[in-house]
Formats: C-alpha cells, sequence, structure tokens
C-alpha cells in the first residue's frame, strides 16, 4: 500500500467515524423523508396525477418520489447510516471496554485531580486497620472495594453497575438488529390481499406486487357481517373463517372469528379484516313499451349488461327499501347507469313496486324500452390483508433490545469511587457517568458519613 | 358535577396559573410563584378527576371506553400530560419560572379543546377497539409533553443567552435575573428530552405493534407513522449534539425547538393537511 492510498483509507475512516456525519445524517433522513409524506406513495391515483404538470410527474417518477422509501438514495442513506454506527462503535468500543475491564485502582494524584468529586481529612488509626474499617464501610455503603497496595500506599476502588457503559452500544446494535429483521421479511415475506364470498373458500392470495401465491391450504369464509351502533356508527365487522386442509376442515380453525384488531394466524400466515362488500345478483326485465318481448337481465355489482337497442346498463346502487330516499314511495329500487351506443349516459331509477312509473320514464325519455327491477340476491364478501413475516420477531427482539439500551444509557449511572490511604491521610474521591449532580450529593454524604466514622468529627 | 364543567373548571385554573407565572416573572414576588404553582397543582387535579369522570360517563352511556378516542380527547389529555411533566420537573428541581412557558402550552390546548372542539362522548369505532391504543397512546403523548417542556425550556435558553451576549449583567433586568442560569436550562433541556425521547421510542414500538397486530405490518411508511420517526430522527440529532463540539449551546435550544415543532406537526399537522391510516380528526379505514 503507498503512503497516499493509506492516507486515503484514513480519512475515509475518519469520515465513517465522525459523529459530525451522525448529525448530518440523522437530520437529512428526517428533511428527506417529509418528501413521502406529500406525495402519494405507490402507483399515483390519477386524481392527483392531473394536479401535477406532465414535467413535474416524469421528474418524480425519475427520482423514485413515488417509492421514495424505497429509492436507491432513501436506502443509501440507511446504509450510510449503519456504517457509520458500526464505525463510531468499532472505534470507540475498545476504550470503553478498558474503563469497564481495567478500571484505575490506584487514586494517583493525576487520577485525583481530574475528578470532581473528592475530600481529605487526617486520621490517626493505623494504615492496615484503616484498610479493614475502609472495606467494611464501602461493602455496606456502597460496593465491595478492590484493595491494591501502591508504594507502601492503600488504595481502595469500588464501582457499581460499570456494564451500563455498553448500553449505548446496546441501542446502536438494536438499530442494526430492526433492520436485518426487516430485511428478512422484505426477502422472505410478503403482503397480499384476497376477496372471499360468504360460502366460498380460496387458496391463492394475490400479493401486493402483483404476484399469485398459493397459501398450500383453503380458507373458507363462512359468514361476514356488519354491526351498527344505535347512531348507525359501525361497531363491528366479522367474518367467520375456516381453514381446510385437503378439504377437511381444521379442527382449531373452524369457524374462527376474525374482526378488526382481532386476526387470524395459521402456519405462519395472517388473516386481517380489512374490507367487504357485496358480490350480489340483482335482477330486471327489459321489454318494448308495451310490456311484450320481456328479457331478463342478471347483473352483479362489478358488471354490465347489453340491452337490445345496443346500450349498455350497470347498476350504481339499490336498495331494499327506497322510502329512505323517496319518502312516499316503498319497496326495492335500483339506480342504473345506461350508456348509449353513441356515448353519453344518464342514471335512471328502476323500482319493483311500481311498473307505471317505469313505463312513464321511458315515454318522457323517448326510450323504446322499459327496465323493470326484480329485485337482489345479496352475497356479501369479506376483504381479507394477507401477511406473512418470519422477520417480524426479530424486529421485536431489536425493539426490546433498545427499549432496555435507552434505559440503561439514560437512567443508569457508572458510579466510582476511589480511596487512598497516606501518610495518615484519607482521601476519597468518585465520579459518574451519568447525572453528576445527583452524584454529588450522594458523594457529600458519603464522604462525610465516613468522616463521622473514623474521627467522630461532622463538618468535612 | 359532570366532567365538562370540571374541564371548564381546570381550564380556568390554568389560565389563573399562567396569569400568576407572568406575574411572578415581572415582579419578582416569590409568593406569586408558588401562588401560581399551587393553581397549576389544582388545575391538574381537576382535569385529573374530570378525565376519570368521563371515562365513566362513557361507561354510563353504554359505550365505555378510555378517553382517548377522538381528537378532542386527545388534546385534553395533551394538556394534561404537559402539566404533569411539568409537576414532575418542579417536585425536582423547583425553577418555578418555567411555568411561566410551559401553562401557555396547557392553556392553548384546554382551550381549544372547551371551545372549538365537538367534546360529546362518541361510541368507538372498529380500528380502536384494542388495548394497544391505551398503551401506544399514553406513552406518545407524555412523550409529546415532555418535548413540549423542554421546548418551553428552550425558548428560556435562548432569550437568556441572547440577553447574556448582548453585553448586560445579570441582575440589571430583572425577569432576566428570575430565569436560571444558561447552563442549568441546558440541562434541564436535555433531561426533559431525556424522559421524552425513551417514551416516544415506546410510542413508535406500541404504534407498530399495534399496526403488526391489526394490520398484518409493523411499519406501512404513512404519514403519521414517517413524521413519528422524523421527530425521533431530530431528537436522536439532540442527544448526539451533546458529543459533537459546534452543536451544543444554541443550537441544541434550536433543535429542541424544531423538534416540537415537528412533534405538532406529526400530532396535528399530519390529520389537517396529509391523509393516511390514523383516525384522530377523521378519514382512516376500517
Ligand atoms: C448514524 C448512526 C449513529 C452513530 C454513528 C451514533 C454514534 C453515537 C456515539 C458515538 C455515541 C456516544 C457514545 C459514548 O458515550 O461513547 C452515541 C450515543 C447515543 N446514541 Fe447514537 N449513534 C447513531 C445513531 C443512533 C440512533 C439512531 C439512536 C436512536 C436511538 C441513537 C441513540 C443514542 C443514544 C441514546 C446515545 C446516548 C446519548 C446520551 O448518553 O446522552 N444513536 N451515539
Amino acid at each position: 500500500m503507498t503512503i497516499k492510498q493509506r492516507d486515503f483509507l484514513h480519512s475515509m475512516w475518519d469520515f465513517f467515524c465522525s459523529l459530525k456525519l451522525t448529525m448530518f445524517l440523522l437530520i437529512s433522513l428526517a428533511v428527506i423523508s417529509i418528501i413521502g409524506t406529500i406525495i402519494p406513495q405507490g402507483p399515483p391515483p390519477p386524481e392527483y396525477l392531473v394536479t401535477i404538470s406532465q414535467t413535474k410527474q416524469q421528474l418524480y417518477q425519475a427520482l423514485g418520489f413515488f417509492d421514495m422509501y424505497h429509492s436507491w438514495w432513501f436506502v443509501l442513506l440507511l446504509y450510510l447510516l449503519t456504517v457509520n454506527l458500526v464505525a463510531c462503535s468499532i472505534k470507540r468500543l475498545p476504550h470503553i471496554w478498558k474503563i469497564i475491564s481495567q478500571p484505575a485502582l490506584v487514586l494517583s494524584s493525576g487520577l485525583e485531580q481530574s475528578l470532581a468529586n473528592k475530600a481529605s481529612f487526617k486520621c490517626s488509626d493505623r494504615p492496615d486497620v484503616l484498610k479493614e474499617k475502609l472495606t467494611t464501610f464501602l461493602s455496606s455503603e456502597f460496593a465491595r472495594p478492590v484493595v491494591t497496595e501502591a508504594d507502601g500506599d492503600w488504595h481502595l476502588f469500588a464501582q457499581k453497575t460499570p456494564w451500563c457503559r455498553l448500553s449505548v452500544y446496546f441501542v446502536h446494535l438494536s438499530v442494526i438488529v430492526i433492520f436485518i429483521g426487516a430485511m428478512i421479511g422484505s426477502l422472505f415475506g410478503y403482503k397480499g390481499f384476497v376477496n372471499i364470498l360468504e360460502g366460498q373458500s380460496i387458496s391463492k392470495v394475490m400479493t401486493r406486487s402483483g404476484k399469485e401465491i398459493d397459501l398450500g391450504f383453503s380458507l373458507r369464509c363462512d359468514q361476514f357481517s356488519v354491526a351498527l351502533y344505535k347512531n348507525g356508527a359501525p361497531k363491528e365487522f366479522k367474518s367467520i373463517l375456516t381453514v381446510l386442509e385437503n378439504g377437511v376442515p381444521v379442527p382449531d380453525y373452524t369457524n374462527a372469528r376474525v374482526i378488526v384488531n382481532d386476526p387470524l394466524t395459521y402456519k405462519g400466515i395472517t388473516f386481517y379484516q380489512s374490507s367487504y362488500g357485496n358480490a350480489g345478483s340483482y335482477f330486471f326485465t327489459v321489454s318494448g313499451l308495451d310490456g311484450k318481448d320481456s328479457i331478463p337481465v342478471t347483473l352483479d355489482t362489478n358488471t354490465s349488461a347489453t340491452l337490445p337497442d345496443g346500450s349498455t346498463m350497470s347498476v350504481v346502487e339499490a336498495t331494499d327499501d327506497v322510502s329512505q330516499f323517496i319518502p312516499n314511495l316503498s319497496g326495492p329500487a335500483a339506480q342504473v347507469e345506461i350508456r348509449g351506443p353513441q356515448g353519453g349516459s344518464e342514471k335512471v331509477v328502476v323500482y319493483a313496486n311500481y311498473p307505471e312509473m317505469n313505463i312513464q320514464h321511458a315515454r318522457e325519455h323517448k326510450g323504446a324500452l322499459v327496465l323493470q327491477y326484480k329485485g337482489a340476491q345479496k352475497q356479501m364478501y369479506t376483504g381479507l390483508q394477507v401477511a406473512k413475516d418470519p422477520g417480524v420477531w426479530i424486529v421485536w427482539l431489536g425493539c426490546a433490545l433498545m427499549v432496555l439500551g435507552i434505559y440503561g444509557a439514560f437512567l443508569m449511572s457508572h458510579r466510582r469511587i476511589w480511596i487512598r490511604i497516606q501518610n495518615g491521610h484519607v482521601t476519597i474521591g468518585g465520579n459518574a457517568s451519568k447525572n453528576q449532580a445527583a452524584f454529588e450529593h450522594y458523594f457529600g454524604g458519603l464522604a462525610s458519613k465516613l468522616k463521622k466514622q473514623l474521627t467522630g468529627e461532622e463538618q468535612l | 358535577m359532570t366532567s365538562s364543567l370540571l374541564f371548564n373548571v381546570n381550564t380556568i385554573a390554568y389560565l389563573i396559573s399562567m396569569l400568576l407565572f407572568f406575574a411572578f416573572m415581572a415582579s419578582r414576588a416569590k409568593a406569586l410563584g408558588t401562588a401560581g404553582i399551587a393553581v397549576a397543582y389544582f388545575g391538574l387535579l381537576a382535569q385529573t378527576g374530570a378525565i376519570a369522570l368521563r371515562w365513566k360517563e362513557s361507561y354510563d352511556m353504554g359505550v365505555g371506553h378510555a378517553p382517548l378516542s377522538n381528537l378532542y380527547e386527545s388534546v385534553v389529555f395533551f394538556s394534561w400530560t404537559i402539566v404533569l411533566i411539568f409537576a414532575l420537573l418542579d417536585l425536582k428541581y423547583k425553577y418555578r419560572v418555567i411555568g411561566a412557558f410551559v401553562m401557555p402550552f396547557a392553556l392553548l390546548g384546554m382551550t381549544w379543546a372547551q371551545l372549538g372542539m365537538n367534546s360529546g362522548i362518541e361510541p368507538l369505532v372498529p380500528a380502536l377497539q384494542s388495548n394497544w391504543l391505551l398503551y401506544h397512546v399514553i406513552t406518545c403523548f407524555l412523550g409529546y409533553a415532555a418535548f413540549a417542556v423542554a421546548c418551553g425550556i428552550s425558548i428560556m435558553y435562548l432569550i437568556k443567552a441572547n440577553h447574556d451576549e448582548s453585553g448586560q449583567k445579570a441582575g440589571e433586568s430583572s425577569i432576566m435575573s428570575m430565569f436560571p442560569p444558561i447552563r442549568v436550562l441546558d440541562d434541564l433541556n436535555y433531561r426533559a428530552i431525556m424522559i421524552g425521547f425513551p417514551l416516544l421510542t415506546l410510542g413508535i414500538i406500541t404504534g407498530a405493534a399495534w399496526a403488526n397486530y391489526a394490520w398484518g405490518t409493523y411499519w406501512s411508511w404513512d404519514p403519521k407513522e414517517t413524521w413519528s420517526l422524523i421527530v425521533w430522527f431530530v431528537y436522536a440529532a439532540f442527544l448526539h449534539a451533546r458529543f459533537t463540539r459546534g452543536w451544543v449551546g444554541k443550537r441544541a435550544a434550536w433543535l429542541s425547538i424544531i423538534g416540537f415543532a415537528a412533534t405538532i406537526f406529526c400530532y396535528l399537522g399530519v390529520n389537517l393537511f396529509l391523509s393516511g391510516l390514523h383516525s384522530y380528526g377523521g378519514g382512516g379505514k376500517m
């Protein structure tokens, strides 16, 4: 390696270890993430596209703004964050590890100067007696000390929760664990969707990316129902589902209830209540103005039928009781849309109980055909979201690690106390990695208690 | 006694408390500060009672649920958590004057809720029928409240720092001498965020857990989720600012203020300006 190369590697390393980079990355991520909360993500809906210009649309497409959290530049930032995190940890961990594993056992004068909390007083006891007293004192008041002899003086060292200095690294590690979990989920899992008609079963679902996945078992929808509160607001959406293996119901998964916030999981695949609809049929007849040549027409929600005069017809809405819309009428009615063969469309209400109104309508509109509504047969379907995510447990593990790590990082403190016995003087010093004010208070109390025990004097 | 009457008492108490704190700041009469905090405690107590009463009233109506289910209830709860966090800080550090910068947030929330919102108790829509709602909302709002307190402290920091820089000695100006030294304000800001950050983290995690439980995805980059992550990034930056020379003092105070602005946007702006899955303030899926 040439010197130049080494310099380059060195500066790269410094770059990735720098906390300035951390600040830059965290703030950049915060700012950039805003884009995706303003521009809708996923295939852009046509209503949105008409609000922006063609150029803007192409620009957004090219920059990946319609799926920005998966765009290369966003993912790059996340990778940089990870590298930064790992580099920082590699650089600092050895130092922290040394503080934990090889603590300074001797209170040298250099160390003494660096400590914010210290106290010193005269004591006439013999050093070895003092040593025993101090050991007992520290053990009962703080933690068992390590006793060392250096240059004829006795040194005691005691500490509490040294390992909490590692908490920050657990927080950082947790970020990486969560990333790994998310990656496993996106590689080996899928999110999908399926509609099941009441009484029918499915064995395949469609993923969001449009791939068909074979479940390896079947799922039947026995029933779907909606319950309402008195004020008409929805109270419960409920599907009754049965899992079938080779057509045979699985005992614990028969007539299982699935509602919003209470899904069904079978073989690692979870089904969530997500939507519903009516896939029932609507029945009509079409005839001439004189009522002759009547033919039946059957429609469902999503299909249209071609009528004898070449126009097409589809159902917009239907009701069992029209009185809630038109107070002096009653019985079933359907609103249908008729598209003329030359284009143009109109919406017409067709009644079941009032054939004469249907005829009159046809006359008024110079039509040659009369529609009659014969009622509907309801068939509900349930819309289920389907998810398989083998990485989710790793994500929760990461989250748990993060919470514990943050607890340790913020609420725990590595506290150390040193005592030196030298020339009839007892010197005590201490420091803490967190919450200096509280430690100062604690240290003051500890030192005066010690002095009182050894010398009987109150004040330091 | 009804909860809505008690909420009015509590709102007026916050108003009086804020005015007392202002008077305390202007006059430096210690008694006013004590009165300010006493009235704030009284208001907190009244609000606690009112929230509990509203909870009970919902059961009496047959639609029993924790009062955390719509914008009105969440604003009330937010206001409650702000005063709670302030009270905890006061018990520990006794810098009364902070009240003049924190009580306005609580008062603003209560006034808006009482005067501008429909306070009727409504039944819980299916999407919110989960215990996760409780864990998620409580942790999030306690976090938000800690950030509100940190924001108030940061504003004090900037005022004080600018004042110190402009060369006047402390003590010359009566109001400034009431403020804690900037070193203390900086430390309090950090402490408030040390309370808020873990709570926000828990809030995001419980939200993710709930989303996973209810929809099968712990993270779907919905605007509310994304904004909570933005807030989290800002405060993570704040925490790291301690270790980076050049990013302390005023810049840290600004980060804390920006963080709270992002918090408020996450809480209200997302519902008002952006669409998504979260159902406070209308919209939402099943
Ligand atoms: C770009 C990635 C990151 C890098 C390089 C980084 C680096 C660091 C470093 C070097 C420290 C100081 C450790 C010490 O005391 O020796 C630290 C502290 C900390 N970091 Fe990070 N960090 C990163 C991301 C994060 C994230 C995403 C979080 C979110 C939870 C986080 C949370 C913390 C916490 C809580 C502390 C302790 C702060 C304190 O004690 O006040 N870090 N980080």
